[in-house]
């Protein structure tokens, strides 16, 4: 009789945390549309292509943020994706087994570096190498802006996409590789004509799965974009994505409407991530009913 | 040889030389931030730069005692809310599979491990922040313990599912109640993976800037209070590489080596551990 109670009162206390989990994640939800209701309201869909960012004027618009955002990831995952599709192929396939372990660390150690380190050596690092290029092609030597944002993004988003292809990669099986080196193949026949085929959806969730990443990363875009409210005309030029906005301008945002501005621009991230994570979510499990059905 | 085999070969060579020149190039950066942030974190670092104070704006000298403090109660802060909800809330996921909760909660962790770290900035100073109507370390620790939850969850969850079913039917047989085979087989047997996971979590968000910007805020002094602003490594080095100050550039490549080598130490900790699960 005791241990029944002790059972349910045990089961009950466990589902409570359960339910936090929950509560957290749909509250975090509610309260970013609660309080971004102000700006939502006054703007409604336009909120998305207004160019003027006026904190004087109380208008506001997204469209120069949601830009930078997204030519900043893209750029990033353009600049970063032959390269951790190479790692892994090197890890996978060409890699002796000493050099292996090494490798893999390094790509961990990569992940593990946090984001304002990045950006403290893009500010000192990066921006005046930047800037030296631009000085080369006669553009204005800004140093900072969306080229050196994504060149650091592609840094930083390059150990996931490299562990989720090197993982789909070694999936690969032996039997097929080895028939094909039976048959005479050579090591990039294998490679071009059975492991990329073989691993190609995994590969593309991989690198959707490092978008997800860039488009939230935050501190080490912040310090090397450049902060101008400004939709770019050029992808040397300095500007803002929607991480980056909320956390110059947060703590400054003194108006109602200009916290709920922001704060629909967080809104805003959040959906575009959830959408980008279950896009990569999805296409790993029809990867997975595949594999079963072979 | 045949013509089209020397071309296949010809080929296969090229291809090799691009695949290691792509697998190497990346080691160009981490090779520069490491050897940078060795270079010139050594050369700036003392006891005093450990020890002391900051200096006021544009003085040289001075330390970053204040934020070593707060990282320090930040993510204990973090530790205390995160570790056992997340372990309770692991063990719900894997004990009690069969309903359509645990399904949810599954899809809830995944969502808040995929929201951007700022996202959760603005939800600690909406639920914190904005009812005390001051930043305070709370609020700090109470953004870095919503990042933390998920990867909890899920590692416990992983980890428990894994204990064997003798195991569990063995405690069952003897006659103890499921609550106490949960906390004394179960829970004590997956120990060393959730460990794993909690370590990974803690060294996941000890060097998050962004959810601090609006919460924990940052302070010059030395503060242990829950219900002050308080100072962390990350946003040391935030202000002072965006400030004007060459002192304070030399101090955040300082701060920088102090914090990775604590990301380094908590990764380590946390390898070496999961290794000795697997030998076992």
């Amino acid at each position: 009789m005791e241990a029944a109670k002790g059972d349910q009162l045990f089961e009950i206390l466990s589902r409570l945390f359960a339910l936090l989990v929950l509560t957290i994640a749909l509250g975090g939800f509610v309260t970013l549309t609660v309080l971004s209701w102000p700006s939502i309201k006054t703007f409604g869909l336009s909120f998305m292509w207004t160019q003027t960012w006026d904190p004087v004027a109380g208008k506001f618009g997204a469209l120069p943020f949601v830009v930078g955002t997204l030519v900043t990831s893209f750029l990033a995952l353009l600049i970063s994706t032959p390269f951790s599709l190479g790692t892994a192929l090197f890890l996978a396939e060409y890699a002796p087994k000493s050099l292996k372990g090494i490798m893999g660390f390094t790509v961990e150690l990569l992940a593990a570096i946090p984001s304002v380190i990045y950006g403290l050596w893009g500010i000192f690092f990066l921006v005046p190498l930047v800037r030296k290029m631009e000085i080369a092609l006669s553009l204005p030597p800004y140093g900072v802006g969306a080229f050196t944002a994504s060149l650091i993004l592609a840094i930083m988003i390059l150990p996931y996409a490299t562990s989720v292809t090197e993982a789909v990669v070694s999936l690969v099986p032996e039997e097929l590789k080895e028939g094909a080196y039976a048959l005479g193949a050579t090591r990039w026949e294998v490679t071009r004509y059975i492991i990329i085929p073989y691993a190609r959806s995994g590969i593309f969730a991989g690198t959707i799965l490092a978008l997800g990443r860039a488009l939230g990363e935050t501190m080490a875009v912040t310090m090397v974009i450049g902060n101008r409210n400004e939709i770019l005309n050029s992808i040397f030029a300095p500007t803002n994505t929607m991480a980056s906005v909320i956390a110059n301008e947060f703590t400054e945002a003194t108006s109602r409407i200009y916290l709920a501005s922001l704060v629909e621009i967080g809104l805003i991230l959040f959906l575009i991530t959830l959408v980008v994570n279950i896009l990569a979510r999805w296409i790993t499990e029809r990867l997975k009913v595949q594999r079963g059905g072979v | 040889m045949d013509k089209g085999v020397t071309r296949r070969l010809w080929k296969d060579r090229v291809a090799t030389l691009l695949v290691t020149i792509l697998a190497l190039v990346p080691l160009i950066p981490l090779a520069l931030i490491l050897l940078q942030l060795a270079v010139k974190g050594i050369t700036s670092l003392n006891l005093q730069f450990l020890t002391s104070l900051p200096h006021p704006p544009g003085e040289e000298g001075g330390g970053v005692l204040n934020a070593i403090v707060g990282t320090a109660v930040l993510l204990a802060l973090a530790s205390a809310l995160a570790v056992p909800t997340g372990i309770l809330a692991g063990i719900y996921l894997s004990e009690y599979r069969d309903r359509t909760l645990p399904h949810a909660v599954r899809m809830a962790a995944d969502l808040l491990q995929g929201t951007p770290s700022i996202v959760i900035g603005i939800l600690a100073y909406a639920w914190v922040v904005r009812p005390m109507h001051h930043f305070s370390a709370l609020a700090g620790g109470v953004a870095l313990a919503i990042i933390m939850l998920p990867v909890i969850v899920r590692t416990t969850e992983e980890v428990l599912v894994l204990v064997p079913r003798d195991l569990r039917e063995s405690a069952l047989a003897l006659g103890v109640p499921s609550w106490r085979m949960i906390l004394k087989v179960v829970l004590p047997t997956g120990m060393v993976g959730v460990t794993t996971g909690v370590l990974l979590s803690i060294a996941r968000v000890a060097g998050e800037t962004a959810p601090l910007l609006f919460t924990a805020f940052g302070n010059p002094f030395l503060s242990l209070k829950p219900t002050e602003p308080i100072d962390a490594l990350p946003l040391v080095i935030f202000n002072y590489a965006t400030s004007p100050y060459a002192d304070w550039w030399r101090q955040a490549w300082a701060a920088s080596l102090v914090l990775i080598v604590l990301v380094i130490l908590l990764n380590v900790a946390a390898r070496l551990l999961a290794r000795r699960m697997k030998g076992e």
